[in-house]
């Protein structure tokens, strides 16, 4: 589904990405790891098309297609989507509005009706109930006021809405209460499927109890240095990334 | 050059909708203004004496004025003398109803979407609708004075009802005023009136829809809206003009009068030609509106949306003289491209408890510039008077301006006034964040800007909230790419 072969990004001439490898396969759940500042965001971003980073080098394709070729907003409808870390507000744009303007938009790309506002309002109410959010919600201002945690639940929420093939939820642990963090998990296990994939950014273990990985990768410098199985994310927890770092300076000297 | 400015920089105008004109026989003044113009305009109308003479004295005061300069715009001077200011479309005798219009001059606002005709009626708007310098005929004129509402356009009202007018016009701005009421106070040409009855709640918004079409043309409607005692009225006016490649001057002034217990909300969505994407041609928008809260608890609400004219000058201002009056702004002005607008408002408390509001929301765009002037007075005897103004500025790229000038002056201690300002960019994140769940960039900005315009856009009628929406997005388009 998702295949990416030696991925170079820089911002503003400052080289971020430096090779990454990666072949996502439908219906599996990568987790990716490691220290701040290694890149995770910044491969998030540049698969969702963010125009600051410049592909210097590598090739993306999504379902068969050059990935890197389309603009962010085709990238949305052919299916990626991205769990901001730190989502945007929209001040005066009810996340309702906001929503049915996307969801419409997407639709058409892809072929299907538009949904009046009958269909879609059920649609919502229906997706609603998958990560428990309030109503209330949806008629204010997207994401503005906002606290940290309701922001990361209306992204899986817009998740769910959007029925992507591809999910990258980029720490949307963090913000999350105990209950919340449950809640949010049990979304996105339901929204999986055999057919779609997810890409899950995080520094806990504690998410990855309730989104069980296929494959955990670490990304250190811009590359992914070391990949394993669920008990990688359990080695980590026990005793951080120096030894990885430790592996991976060393070589490099 | 960043990545922001770069999708900013391609935000050309698209071509402007109502660029077209239509050719039909017209009857015109000569060009120039002289005393002569004056008689001939006053003539034509078949005024009476006192208003010929009223207009003459206007323009007397005129000639001994100075066109204003404070302002923060700047094109080329007019010149007066080579304008027409008279343009009516001929006609074989005077319409006595609607079915007689000529069905050419119903064309042209069916184009724009305006239909006179009131079997296919804009659902409750009654319409006026002034070409050039004349009215061209009101709808649901039978509806309206069953209840006593007389809504016409000025030239009728001159004949009809000439006691009014000659009480009125002019009570609220005095032909002295400035520059430009002075010249429209000359020789303007129609305009509506509108008159309603003490106790009388208008049951449909009225409407008057300006065009101009003739080229070299100036247009100088004037607006006189009295409100008796505890009645109630929404007034609303559109304009559009013809792409052409000179500047057109457009000088109105707008009256309105609200007696005790009366409110009047006036609503505006202002789409004149704004001129080319290089800055070419364009309307020169020069208005004078004003509105006096005469009686006590009356009320005025001024709601804009400005997003044509080359240049705009123009302050919708409230005097508020009755005790407990309130007098609300509510602006939303787009300039892309060269387009320059002054605009903003006065509010003169002068009664006890007397409130006001205001609320600026620019938005700018390409190379233009769009300055907010507001002014809050508080006179001596404004006992607690209280006002509140929050002015926002949006930019988009970073070769337009925005500015904001208050003045605040108090002369009663008890008064609070309280003025919030803040600028914002349009955010790279926040196209990007819409990008991401699949809208695409002129959505998106047509999203996050009627976001930013709502508290204003709530204020205007459902119909036309919907078209200032939609205008709002046209004039923006292809800002962002
Ligand atoms: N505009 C920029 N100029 C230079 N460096 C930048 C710029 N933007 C981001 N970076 C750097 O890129 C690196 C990768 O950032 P990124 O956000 O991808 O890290 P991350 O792995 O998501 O970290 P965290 O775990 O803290 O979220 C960081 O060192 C960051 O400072
Ligand atoms: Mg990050």
């Amino acid at each position: 589904m998702l295949s990416i072969k030696n991925l170079h990004a820089s911002i503003e001439g400052t080289p971020i990405l430096k090779g990454i490898n990666l072949e996502i396969k439908p219906g599996e759940v990568h987790a990716i790891m490691g220290p701040n500042g290694s890149g995770k965001s910044t491969l998030a971003s540049v698969l969702a098309g963010r125009e600051e980073y410049e592909v210097t080098e590598g090739e993306v394709t999504f379902n068969g297609k050059d990935l890197l070729d389309l603009n962010p907003e085709d990238r949305a409808r052919e299916g990626v989507f991205l769990a901001f870390q730190y989502p945007v507000e929209i001040p005066g744009v009810s996340t309702t509005n906001f929503l049915r303007t996307a969801v419409n938009q997407v639709r058409e790309y892809r072929g299907q009706e538009q949904l009046d506002a009958v269909k879609f309002l059920s649609l919502m109410k229906e997706k609603m109930k998958l990560v428990e959010i309030d109503q209330k919600l949806m008629s204010r201002a997207l994401n503005e006021g906002f606290s940290g945690g309701e922001k990361k639940r209306n992204e899986i929420f817009q998740m769910a809405m959007l029925e992507p093939t591809l999910s990258i939820l980029d720490e949307t642990d963090s913000g999350l209460d105990i209950d919340a963090l449950r809640i949010v998990s049990n979304g996105v296990n339901q929204l999986k499927s055999p057919d779609n994939a997810t890409i899950v950014v995080t520094h806990y273990q504690r998410l990855l109890d309730y989104i069980v990985p296929d494959f955990v990768h670490v990304l250190y410098k811009g590359r992914i240095v070391k990949s394993g199985s669920k008990e990688l994310a359990l080695d980590l927890e026990e005793k951080g990334y120096d030894w990885i770092k430790e592996d991976v300076d060393g070589a490099s000297v | 050059m960043s990545k922001d400015n770069q999708i900013l920089e391609e935000f050309t105008s698209k071509e402007y909708e109502h660029g077209w004109s239509v050719d039909f026989e017209a009857d015109e003044a000569p060009a120039g203004l002289n005393e002569e113009i004056i008689h001939w305009i006053s003539a034509k109308k078949e005024e009476p004496k006192w208003l010929l003479e009223w207009r003459l004295k206007a323009f007397r005061t005129w000639q001994s004025m100075v066109e204003p300069e404070w302002a923060n715009v700047h094109y080329p001077k007019v010149d007066f003398q080579s304008l027409i200011y008279y343009s009516a479309p001929k006609q074989k005798s005077k319409p006595k109803s609607l079915d007689e219009v000529d069905p050419e001059l119903l064309q042209i606002y069916e184009r724009l979407g305006i239909s006179l005709n009131e079997q296919k009626k804009l659902q409750g708007i009654a319409v006026d609708a002034v070409l050039d310098s004349v009215s061209v005929g009101t709808t649901f004129k039978d509806t309206l004075s069953k209840l006593g509402i007389i809504f016409c356009s000025f030239s009728e009202a001159v004949k009809d009802h000439p006691e009014l007018v000659k009480k009125y016009l002019g009570s609220v701005v005095p032909m002295t005023d400035n520059y430009y009421a002075a010249l429209n106070s000359a020789v303007f040409s129609d305009g509506s009136f509108c008159y309603i009855p003490k106790g009388v709640r208008c049951p449909m918004e009225l409407s008057t829809y300006f065009r101009i079409n003739a080229a070299n043309t100036g247009q100088f409607e004037r607006t006189l809206i009295v409100a008796e005692d505890e009645s109630y009225v929404s007034y609303l006016e559109g304009c559009t003009a013809p792409q052409r490649d000179e500047n057109q001057l457009h000088a109105a002034v707008v009256e309105i009068y609200a007696a005790k217990d009366a409110e009047v909300k006036y609503s505006t969505v202002q789409n004149w030609f704004p001129g080319d994407k290089d800055g070419k041609g364009g309307i020169y928008n020069f208005v004078t509106k004003r509105g006096i809260c005469a009686g006590d608890n009356s009320k005025i609400s001024w709601t804009q949306v400005e997003t044509g004219s080359a240049v705009t000058w123009k302050y919708p201002s409230c005097i508020l003289k009755g005790d407990n009056s309130v007098g609300e702004f509510y602006s939303v002005a787009v300039t892309n491209n060269y387009q320059q607008a002054d605009t903003g408002t006065k509010m003169i408390h002068i009664g006890k408890n007397t409130k006001s509001r205001i609320v600026s929301k620019g938005i700018s765009a390409g190379k233009s510039q769009n300055s907010y002037r507001g002014q809050v007075q508080v006179m001596k005897r404004a006992q607690n008077a209280r006002n509140f103004s929050q002015c926002d500025s949006l930019l988009m790229g970073d070769r337009c301006g925005a500015h904001t000038f208050p003045y605040i002056d108090i002369q009663n201690p008890s008064a609070k006034v309280e003025h919030e300002a803040t600028t914002s960019k349009i955010g790279e994140d926040q196209i990007f964040y819409c990008n991401q769940r699949g809208i695409d960039t002129e959505d998106a900005v047509a999203l996050i800007v009627n976001g930013y315009a709502k508290e204003v856009l709530n204020q205007l009628p459902m119909e036309f909230a919907v078209e200032a929406q939609k205008l709002l997005a046209l004039t923006l388009e292809g800002s962002v790419g």
